[in-house]
């Protein structure tokens, strides 16, 4: 390991334009003759429109135009549309029901975008659009999933009748009925996953410009995927062909999934723009992200566990009512499918899972996938359900786990996935070593004199990051592969530029990709430029999302860097008129081994450019591209345990010690994977203790500002005692895994099992406020 | 319509603006600062944070028209002769950042708690003053350690001057 390489605590190279207000967000872009938009939204959970009268507004200071639904549709602008194809069991495939960009005949959740007004300020066009006169014919709600799915209730589109979307499962449903009937012991539970806001501090933002000159488009825009919205706009929403539509993420202020998929006012103020003839930019507010921006979670699900008389699990049976909201976002449905129940397994060897899936639309914002999507669900219901069974089995957290781990590997689970390389026996230990769980006894005591309940709760998690292969992926309905591609040019005084089809929003991809040029070639890292989010510089990509940038990006980039180091080395050999088979690279000069013979690398670029002296037949120039897609996913897995303190008085929980043992496989940059786990980590437990999006009967949201909505502050969160271990992922020319979502997917049942031990009272639900941890403490299990 | 000037990162600027103009916007837009974030609609995240005659405050919830006269400073005013601000150096040093969204905010906020306590500062009081600004990246372990961390450095400095 270098300095610089892989494994060194580098110090991030894009730091310093964030830290002296130098970053560019898509807000920051400002171009001549830019226009504000404002969204006139909807102030009704359901209703269809009667009439639209945008005349008043029209004829206000400053407005250049109103555009609404009926002007999108004649223009032929298509339907937002969830792109990952799932089966009813009937074999019947899902009820999608069509999303306009904007609403023109009937609005399906408060938030849903009617109009677009644009003018020469924001304040203007906010004024404006309070005038357009809207003919709202209110229609009955519903905001909750099973309600929904009862006779009678308003039906949100005509296409899923009973607002079922589909009825899916995966599984063995008799062997899990034969293995409960023949149980020594069952545990049955019900889990509710709470519905959460993503809230990237960074609220989205685009800028559309139509130039009519080249009649060619540029969005701006707040995306984790550039490449993929600039596919989705031109292939489905015929905004513009593809060649003609420029995506540019820049810096991004963070994502955690809700800037993944193709939201309509990026649809919208691209067509906006050729219509009104200005670039047209909108920003969004706090509470218009808490409407629009698509959320978390939101499961309702019975579980039950069989035992064998040794307290070894012989089935799962999970039965999940997942709501999608009003419309079903990009990848909405895979999240509660093969996101979800193909991570039911756990750690655990179980012989049968079966698991049913039904997704419903209510009168509410869409879901999609967040921080984890699908694996925290996942995690939360089986690491709550193995707490509550050891407690029934009278077996420790601890024993109950190392009874049911997996322990050869690979390891096929029955619910598709097969485990590579684990050991998560390890992670357990290191776990209970840094908790000092041993001595919990003595510290309990000490917490009851003072009189306040103490608790601690463990949590084994798995997940699976960087979706792949795509094959098996297109196989199970993805409508995208899942590779990842990457250019390496390496310019001719040696400089390196990596184009990524990765996109960096806050996980520090300038730094983690250069360690990896700069081990293999030796070079500083600041010789090295990591360019991404501009589909313009880089050809294609799928951007980041599901801790795919190091199993997925990275990888690309290494299988480029071994096209770029055959052909330095041939040029290298050819220089010193040696073999090339026998070039090293080492420390920044090609070197003929075991001689004093070396061309700096420098040199060798100058060479590949003034091409004066190159092999015979050898194109000039230094530049390959790679795209890598992965035999399988990577599965990084851990252990997380949890105190807390609990005030019988107030009910309030406070953490006292959080520790994390993570399985992360090789580490390109500790220090960066050390901040990923705290803040995934902050969200995991911002779910267990704080946060929850509520809607009224009426589907008003009652959670649209962060005075309503407990986003986790400084105060209420520990310091961290986080560690790894570094089990190689097989699968990847890196053998790394990825660590961006394990710190939310395995806190929330730490946390959980931490206060339920505090209070013996298992009934506690997500969010545990101080108010329904009180109820719970004082009333039976 | 208001004409307002004022002095911002030692500069003495100019601009019209609207009565109703914030001054985070007048920052923004006007004086092309972008820095200065907005985070939210509530005065609750603390992008915003900026330093107005000597007094930290969320420029979100202030008028333009009530600055005129002030001196401000933003987050780009911290750096001299292009060497980063202690605590801007200690926010690297120590990851206090991930996607920088909340970091001027956070840089601004800090800068303003290090000088009210020096080095005396702990974690408890770190933590309990940031209350005003929201970090959705970093799970604030890292602000609170580069914080911590620029104190102890000013302090001791300023120990060393005296
Ligand atoms: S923008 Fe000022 S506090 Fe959020
Ligand atoms: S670094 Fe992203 S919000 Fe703080």
């Amino acid at each position: 390991m270098g300095v610089e390489g892989i494994g060194a605590r580098v110090a991030r190279k894009e730091d310093k334009r964030f830290l002296i207000g130098k970053g560019r967000y898509t807000d920051d872009m400002t171009v001549p003759g830019m226009k504000y938009a404002v969204f006139v939204r909807s102030p009704h959970a359901h209703a269809t429109i009667a009439r639209i009268d945008a005349t008043a507004a029209k004829a206000m200071p400053g407005v250049i135009d109103v555009l609404d639904g009926k002007q999108l549709l004649g223009d032929g602008i298509g339907n937002i549309i969830c792109g990952w194809m799932i089966h009813s069991k009937d074999g019947s495939p899902m009820k999608m029901g069509a999303w306009r960009p904007l609403a023109d005949k009937t609005v399906r959740y408060v938030g849903d975008a009617v109009a677009i007004v644009v003018a020469d300020s924001v304040a203007e066009a906010r004024d404006a659009a309070e005038a357009v006169v809207v003919d709202y014919e209110p229609l009955p709600v519903v905001t909750d999933p099973v309600d929904a799915m009862a006779e009678g209730q308003p039906q949100i589109h005509p296409e899923a009748q009973n607002n079922l979307i589909f009825d899916w499962e995966l599984g063995d449903a008799a062997a899990v009925d034969r293995a409960i009937a023949g149980a020594a012991h069952v545990t049955e539970l019900k889990i509710y996953n709470n519905r959460l806001s993503p809230n990237a501090m960074e609220p989205r933002a685009t800028l559309g410009i139509y130039d009519a000159g080249d009649d060619h488009y540029t969005c701006y825009t707040t995306s984790q995927n550039p490449h993929l919205a600039r596919l989705v706009m031109s292939a489905f929403y015929n905004v513009a062909p593809e060649n003609k539509l420029r995506v540019i993420a820049p810096d991004v202020g963070g994502g955690f999934g809700s800037k993944i998929y193709i939201y309509p006012e990026e649809i919208v103020c691209l067509w906006a723009s050729k219509r009104t003839g200005v670039p047209v930019k909108w920003t969004c507010d706090r509470t218009e992200a808490f409407l629009t921006d698509a959320h978390g979670r939101d499961h309702v699900s019975t579980v039950k566990m069989a035992f064998d008389a040794n307290n070894r699990i012989t089935a799962l049976k999970v039965d999940t009512i997942a709501n999608l909201g009003a419309y079903m976002s990009l990848f909405s449905s895979c999240v509660p499918t093969y996101l979800y129940a193909t991570l039911l397994s756990g750690q655990y060897d179980i012989p049968a899972i079966h698991a049913n899936v039904r997704t419903v639309y209510t009168n509410t914002a869409p879901v999609d996938a967040y921080r984890g999507a699908g694996r925290p669900e996942a995690t939360y219901l089986l690491e709550r359900t193995m707490e509550t069974a050891a407690r029934e089995l009278g077996l420790s957290p601890a024993e109950i786990r190392r009874i049911n781990f997996i322990r050869s590997f690979p390891h096929q689970t029955p619910v598709i996935m097969n485990y590579d390389a684990g050991d998560y026996e390890t992670s357990l230990s290191a776990a209970m070593a840094a908790a000092d769980w041993n001595g919990f006894a003595t510290r309990r005591a000490e917490a009851e004199r003072r009189g306040m309940k103490r608790g601690i709760g463990m949590s084994c998690y798995i997940e699976a990051c960087g979706l792949a292969p795509s094959a098996a992926a297109g196989s199970l309905g993805a409508g995208v592969g899942l590779w990842e591609s990457a250019e390496v040019r390496v310019n001719a005084v040696g400089t390196i530029e990596v184009m990524t089809g990765s996109h960096s929003h806050g996980q520090g991809h300038e730094t983690t990709f250069a360690q990896l040029v700069a081990e293999r070639f030796g070079v500083p890292i600041d010789s090295v430029n990591i360019v991404h989010g501009d589909t313009d510089k880089v050809q294609m990509g799928m951007g980041t999302y599901g801790s795919r940038s190091g199993a997925v990006g990275m990888s690309a980039v290494a299988k480029a860097l071994d096209k770029v180091e055959v052909k330095a080395k041939k040029i290298a050999a050819h220089l010193m008129e040696a073999d090339e088979s026998d070039i090293v690279i080492e420390n920044g000069e090609l070197k003929v081994a075991g001689t004093d013979k070396a061309v700096p690398w420098f040199q060798m670029a100058l060479a590949a450019y003034t091409a004066h002296n190159l092999p015979a037949g050898m194109e000039p120039g230094l530049k390959e591209g790679a795209f890598y897609d992965p035999a399988n996913f990577t599965f990084p897995a851990g252990c997380y345990i949890c105190e807390v303190e609990v005030d019988p008085e107030t009910g309030q929980t406070k953490i006292v010690q959080f520790v994390a043992a993570d399985d992360f496989g090789n580490i390109i940059n500790p220090m960066i994977v050390e901040g990923q786990v705290h803040g995934g980590l902050a969200q995991g437990i911002g779910q267990a203790l704080l946060e929850g999006v509520h809607y009224d009967e009426s589907g008003q949201l009652l959670t649209a500002s962060y005075m309503d909505y407990a986003m986790p502050r400084a105060d209420d969160l520990p310091s961290f005692k986080v560690s790894t271990s570094n089990t190689p992922c097989p699968n990847n020319p890196l053998g790394v895994k990825g660590c961006g979502e394990a710190g939310a997917i395995g806190s929330p049942p730490a946390l959980i099992n931490a206060i339920t031990d505090a209070i013996g009272n298992n009934t506690l639900t997500m969010p545990a406020t101080p108010q329904k941890v009180w109820v719970a403490m004082h009333s039976s299990n | 319509m208001a004409k307002i000037t004022m002095t911002v990162n030692g500069r003495d600027v100019s601009g019209v603006c609207d009565d109703r103009t914030l001054l985070v916007h007048f920052i923004r837009e006007n004086l092309g600062l972008t820095g200065t974030h907005v985070g939210c609609d509530t005065a609750q995240c603390g992008a915003c944070v900026i330093d107005l005659d000597g007094q930290s405050v969320k420029s979100c919830s202030i008028l333009a028209a009530q600055a005129a006269g002030s001196s401000i400073t933003t987050i780009e005013g911290l750096a001299q002769n292009g060497e980063l601000h202690p605590v801007q150096a200690a926010f690297k040093e120590h990851h206090g950042l991930q996607c920088g969204f909340c970091t001027p905010g956070m840089v601004m906020t800090a800068v303003d708690m290090i000088r009210r306590h020096g080095s005396t500062l702990d974690e408890a009081t770190v933590r309990a003053e940031l209350e005003g600004n929201i970090c959705r990246c970093t799970g604030y372990h890292n602000i609170v350690k580069a914080i911590l961390a620029a104190a102890a450095e000013m302090g001791g400095a300023r120990q060393a001057a005296e």
